[in-house]
């Protein structure tokens, strides 16, 4: 009798031993940290602040960065901290999602090119060479100016419909690489059809450079958003974001600077701490990489 | 020169989409005269007839194609000069921005990249690789509005945008003292990448068995390393720089708003806020050329500067 290892038992032990080296990797535990606690202040944002971030105070204008104000006041008197925390939650959630929608789209693609082969990967290939080869911050620019500024929805799908080409070229190359392998030939003799062996068989075991790639993704998400909407094509005020903030920014950095610098610095902190857990994920997910890296 | 061919369907395509999506932006070209005073719906059609708007789709865009191909790209609805003037006018200010960045980034980045490969966890080699992952992680357009508090603002030392002082005749130390601040804006952002690829790529060649081979022959320490090492680990950095042409040209785009630079950022800008469509084409024709040019010139280096690639 061979000893009973369910898939679940080894599963976990696989994952335990992940989350062990992801410990282990020091910039990627802070940058988890930096990002919980960013997510949080934009979650509480109306718990922790007693300003609404879309009221105008004229008797409030640029105020310096004070006890009551802690990053001051911009050009309509709203206190500055109070709009990045509420930004945050704008900013934050449109990386996540537009993430979501690329990842599903590019592994779907990437699993069916790999999977299938012959003249489907070649056309999808080419398809994804095309889309690679367009400048994409220019659609988005047409997209911005056609819809005269983006919603939440609207961003986060053509986003998705952008960035998925990346995804699909690495869950190809995952899949032409275990189609052949003994397992898929194992279970296709048991009698299992294409659906089980892509899902149950093939795609758990390329999860790790899909899960780097989605966390890397949400960093460059959010820089196109906040790019997008700092130049008035993307979420449109009264609503703040981290971009359209750095917008207004432009006019009045000169009288109050702080405006310029605290939006600026929370899309960074977040950007640095998502590449950071991007870093150690790699490093946790794929123990070769270490391996190559280190010996020498 | 099949490689050349072979970029033809994807310039069509890549045409036959910008212009797609031109023709589908609500209000349309002639959106600015709805409302006119005197304008009634026969002068619309008269207008419309008379620039070609009620043609089939297929036709003007072929009628577009074979026009843009013979040099005459149309004149812009808003400024009624001819889009090719507009654009020889912009593409030049654009391409020494760029070029400068280019420059720049190339001759930081491979002794940045050589020096912290061949010192690995060395105080240098932390400090860069620290540094570089922070600039990774700055959105180009809040640099430039730090760069332009700094040094624009609080030190007063440099301009705060333009491309010249007003009123003043060229004079070329201007336009650098112009140059300064974009260039570093984008420069700084790139070489990031460039610094980290050129160092992982370093540290691969190093372990190859070739290098302990030149070694065991009694080469000098630094012939290795600039001769052997670095000669081949720059090969990939050509590849990464011609895929990154379309990032330089956001970059450009987004650097030419905040400093105000009249490049073809610039012209792409007003001309979206426009519809002015015919511009607007022009540009995205003339960017994507560039960059499918981009990447053909550096399949064509790649295959040079590595005889092990063979086109076939």
């Amino acid at each position: 009798m061979p000893v009973a290892v369910t898939p679940e038992a080894r599963q976990r032990g696989q994952w335990q031993m992940a989350l062990e080296r992801f410990r282990g990797h020091r910039p990627a535990v802070i940058g988890t940290f930096v990002l919980v606690v960013l997510a949080l202040l934009a979650i509480g944002a109306p718990l922790i602040s007693p300003y609404d971030p879309e009221k105008t105070q004229l008797l409030l204008i640029f105020e310096r960065p004070s006890l009551s104000h802690p990053m001051g006041t911009d050009s309509l008197g709203r206190d500055l901290a109070t709009r990045i925390l509420y930004g945050g939650r704008v900013s934050l959630s449109i990386g996540v999602m537009a993430v979501a929608v690329a990842i599903t789209l590019g592994t779907l693609v990437g699993m069916v090119a790999g999977f299938y082969g012959r003249w489907i990967d070649g056309l999808l290939m080419r398809f994804v060479d095309m889309m690679l080869s367009f400048p994409d911050l220019f659609l988005l620019i047409l997209i911005g100016v056609l819809l005269k500024g983006m919603t939440v929805p609207v961003i986060v799908v053509v986003l998705g419909l952008l960035r998925w080409m990346r995804t699909s070229r690495l869950v190809r190359a995952q899949f032409l690489s275990l189609k052949e392998r003994e397992f898929v030939e194992a279970a296709r003799t048991v009698g299992a059809d294409d659906l089980r062996i892509i899902f149950r068989h093939i795609l758990p075991n390329s999860l790790a450079p899909i899960i780097v790639a989605a966390t890397l993704g949400v960093a460059g998400a959010i820089i196109t958003e906040s790019t997008l909407s700092f130049l008035g094509l993307g979420i449109q005020p009264p609503t703040p974001t981290w971009g359209n903030m750095l917008k207004d920014a432009t006019r009045d950095m000169e009288r109050a600077p702080w405006t310029a610098i605290y939006p600026g610095l929370f899309i960074f902190l977040a950007v640095v701490s998502i590449n950071f857990i991007g870093d150690g994920l790699r490093d946790a997910l794929d123990p070769r990489h270490v391996i190559r890296t280190q010996r020498r | 020169m099949r490689r050349l061919i072979g970029a033809v369907p994807l310039l069509l395509a890549i045409t036959a989409v910008l212009f797609g999506i031109m023709k589908s932006v609500p209000g349309g070209p002639l959106a600015i005269y709805e409302g006119t005073p005197g304008m009634t719906d026969e002068d619309m059609a008269r207008l419309e007839h008379a620039f070609g708007l009620d043609q089939p789709l297929p036709i003007q865009y072929v009628s577009w194609l074979g026009r843009f191909l013979a040099g005459d790209w149309g004149y812009s609805i808003i400024q009624h000069q001819p889009v090719l003037g507009l654009i020889g006018e912009r593409l030049p200010n654009t391409m020494l921005l760029m070029g400068t960045v280019f420059t720049v980034v190339l001759v930081l980045a491979i002794p940045i990249g050589t020096v912290t490969a061949v010192r690995q966890y060395s105080w240098f080699d932390h400090l860069v690789t620290g540094s570089t992952f922070a600039f990774l992680s700055t959105p180009t357009f809040w640099l430039g509005l730090l760069l332009i508090i700094v040094f624009g603002l609080q030190l007063r030392w440099l301009p705060l945008g333009g491309m010249r002082t007003a009123g003043v005749d060229f004079d070329l130390v201007d336009v650098l003292r112009h140059l300064i601040l974009p260039v570093a804006t984008i420069a700084l952002v790139q070489l990031g990448g460039r610094v980290r690829y050129l160092r992982a790529s370093m540290l691969d060649t190093i372990g190859q068995d070739y290098m302990r081979t030149a070694r065991a022959k009694g080469l000098d320490e630094r012939v290795v390393v600039m001769g052997h090492a670095l000669k081949n680990a720059a090969i990939p950095l050509v590849t990464i720089i011609a895929l990154d042409v379309p990032e330089l040209f956001a970059g450009a785009l987004v650097t030419e708003q905040i400093f105000g630079w009249p490049g073809m950022g610039r012209l792409l800008w007003d001309a979206t806020t426009r519809n002015d469509y015919p511009i607007l084409m022009g540009v995205l024709a003339v960017t994507s050329v560039l960059i499918v040019f981009a990447n053909l010139l550096a399949d064509v280096i790649y295959g040079y500067l590595d005889p092990r690639i063979r086109y076939s």
